[in-house]
């Protein structure tokens, strides 16, 4: 298969973590947070996925450069692994 | 109830996007759909790790998530036996034992297996009864999904500004989820359905760690927990020598071979929803890494699922507040109404409310029943903040289409190779096959959202399909398991033995019926031989008895037959099948190393929470 799933995987976390970390920031100490005990979560959590999506879209884009770098194998083996 | 769920735009646009990329994935998917395996079986190229967390996914639908949590609930971490006793060894089982033959018989689908070790009828009567039940299964899921969005009213402050009415909301919500399903599996086939599983997975961790942490600083942490419910809650094996004495009512026999062994090894090992994720795997070590490393997450997913369950039933239950604030000289009084439902619940699960009247529904005693299904929503609705809250119901919607999926993957593939190429079109192009498997796709969707409508009538999704998949999943591990171990097994003793059981599962559930239970849907349909102490228990039976006929009769019938030439078993029966060496030199990624330390893990979780 020739897309890698970690690139629009890490692409979608990556942008719910820049909505929810911007829009936390943007209504920090608001009485939004009343119910989750006066803590930002959208800001802390957001942060979060953030750092989870850039990773998996780095490793993801690592990968198929790498794999764009190996020769191809014939098929008869199990040259089409790749992701790991 | 729930008239206060007020969506903000940036819980529309959590949810869009997610829309977005789903489909997005299911396009850039679709120019490498060229052969109808690249559709039907995702090239057999996927790694393992994406078809490890895709064969745990496959199975987070409806009843996972919902379920779970409603039982958790009701129920406390008993609930727990249904990952550490209903799962994990089956997944070891599985992985270590069966995926040898499933992969390097090179069948297609799990049908297909029982045509080459046994004979067509075998496969006919598979293929037929799995495609119902998968079309039922996503059926359920999308009824679930429409019910859901419609009680917590999710599109209500959307239908309002567009000025349509509200009775629409339902049709909507099954229309929408069944374009989204059909649009990326349509595309993108079975590698679609896998990406858009760890997708989800990732989403269902995404969405549901924070209100697990959030829902614990709520009650004091875990001895905050500890201390709000009552001692049973927080212990899976207490009172489980006897069925009376724990909440779950079924005693430990009942549990480890109904559950542990029939129900959880007829699902994990044969289920053809669940091993087509591992047959996409590249290699044969692969495949058997898979159900390895989904084993991994499901032994913590009760932390996820289940405790949201409890945190529910320890919460505060809401009532009245009236809130002063001073904003520029002005006194502003608010007053927060909660619904009756809510007021009567208990912690945070509401009270059932009748559909029709809108009544509370009381049970024998007078006090008010309480709606276990909505544990996992009101706890979202309840802690959530506009923005993670839409990350919430995203995660949420995105399990019940994740569900949908998995089956719909599984009916298009034994549709197009065991029912179409096998009986009604053989010998046509690879092409026309691929074209068939696309439009079986929308067939079973037609045909879920049928299922759906006239599933209506049924109340408890989790009841349902446990009687489905007692009956046909049940006596079906008898079958693998003689197929696949015993070489004298013949064709018309797998056949009958198969027949045999899903007889004596019917059988079983008319004769008996679980106490204070009216005899129809329950059991009791023919006449009542015997009590249950409750449903759980009566459905473990069933189970157990339906398994045990099909094995005795499977015997029975093949020592009298002629079994098969020993030359054509060899890689479809474990002591024909010289074994494979591994290829894997790093000692610990070896799959047998990797299922020790997961008993051992398991064993550990029994121990703490015992």
């Amino acid at each position: 298969m020739n897309l890698d799933l970690r690139i629009p995987m890490g692409m979608m976390f990556t942008l719910v973590g820049v909505i929810l970390s911007v829009y936390g920031w943007a209504t920090r100490g608001s009485a939004l947070y009343a119910r989750t005990g006066n803590v930002d979560v959208n800001l802390g959590w957001g942060l979060v996925l953030l750092v989870f999506g850039v990773v998996l879209f780095v490793l993801g884009r690592r990968g198929e450069r790498r794999a764009r770098m190996r020769p191809p194998k014939p098929p008869a083996t199990d040259g089409r692994r790749r992701g790991h | 109830m729930f008239g206060h769920t007020q969506l903000t735009a940036i819980d529309w646009l959590i949810m869009l996007l997610y829309f977005i990329f789903v489909l997005g994935i299911g396009f850039a998917l679709k120019r490498f759909m060229k052969t109808s395996k690249d559709f039907f079986q995702a090239g057999r190229a996927l790694p393992a790790w994406i078809c490890g967390l895709a064969f745990m996914s496959a199975n987070l639908g409806a009843q996972e998530v919902i379920g779970m949590g409603a039982s958790g609930a009701k129920y406390g971490i008993a609930t727990s036996h249904f990952y550490w006793i209903g799962a994990i060894p089956a997944m070891i089982f599985v992985g270590i034992f069966m995926m040898p033959f499933y992969y390097g018989s090179k069948a297609r689908s799990v049908p297909e297996f029982l045509r080459l070790r046994f004979d067509e009828k075998t496969r006919a009567l598979n293929a037929c009864s799995f495609a119902v039940m998968t079309v039922f299964s996503s059926g359920i899921s999308m009824y679930a999904m429409a019910r859901l969005i419609q009680t917590l009213h999710i599109f209500d402050g959307l239908f309002l500004a567009l000025g349509l009415p509200l009775g629409w909301i339902f049709h909507f919500s099954m229309l929408l989820s069944a374009m989204i399903v059909l649009g990326y599996i349509f595309l993108g086939g079975l590698t679609s359905a896998i990406y858009n599983e760890v997708l989800q997975f990732a989403l269902i961790i995404a969405g549901f760690l924070p209100l697990v942490l959030i829902g614990l600083h709520n009650v004091g942490g875990i001895s905050g927990l500890r201390a709000a419910l009552p001692t049973a809650y927080m212990h899976s094996w207490r009172g489980m020598e006897h069925a009376s004495t724990n909440p779950l009512g079924v005693d430990a026999f009942g549990l480890a071979m109904g559950l542990g062994f029939v129900l959880s090894f007829g699902y994990w090992c044969t289920d053809f929803l669940v091993i087509q994720t591992a047959m996409a795997t590249d290699t044969q070590e692969n495949a058997r890494r898979v159900p390895l490393i989904a084993a991994i997450p499901k032994m913590f997913f009760p932390f996820l699922v289940i405790l949201p369950g409890l945190l529910a039933i320890a919460a505060t239950t809401p009532h009245n507040v009236t809130t002063e604030t001073v904003a520029n000289g002005v006194i502003v009084r608010e007053t927060h109404v909660v619904s009756k439902a809510e007021a009567e619940g208990r912690g945070l699960v509401p009270a059932k409310t009748d559909p029709i009247s809108g009544k509370i529904v009381l049970d024998a005693s007078g006090k008010p029943e309480l709606d276990y299904d909505l544990a996992i929503p009101s706890m979202l609705l309840h802690y959530f903040p506009s923005g993670l809250l839409g990350l919430g119901l995203t995660a949420l919607l995105a399990s019940f289409m994740s569900g949908m999926a998995g089956n719909v993957t599984a009916f298009n593939t034994v549709w197009t190779y065991d029912i179409y190429q096998s009986y009604l079109h053989k010998g046509a192009s690879d092409q026309h096959y691929l074209k068939m498997g696309r439009w079986a796709t929308v067939g079973g969707i037609l045909l879920s959202m049928a299922t759906a409508y006239a599933a209506s009538g049924f109340n408890n999704i989790m009841d349902t399909l446990q009687l489905v998949f007692s009956f046909v999943n049940a006596p079906l591990f008898a079958t693998f398991l003689l197929g696949m171990f015993w070489k004298r097994t013949t064709g018309n003793g797998a056949f009958t033995g198969l027949v045999a059981g899903t007889v004596a599962a019917m059988a079983h559930h008319g004769l008996t019926l679980p106490i204070e239970a009216h005899p129809g849907l329950h059991g009791g349909w023919i006449t009542v031989l015997h009590t249950y102490p409750s449903d759980m228990a009566q459905n473990f039976w069933t189970a157990i008895w339906a398994f045990s006929a099909n094995f005795v009769v499977a015997v029975v019938v093949s020592l009298f037959g002629k079994p098969k030439p020993e030359a054509e078993l060899v890689g479809l029966v474990h002591s024909l099948t010289p074994k494979a060496a591994s290829v894997e030199h790093v000692w610990w990624k070896r799959p047998e190393v990797l299922a020790v330390s997961l008993l051992v893990m398991v064993i550990t979780l029994n121990l703490i929470f015992r």
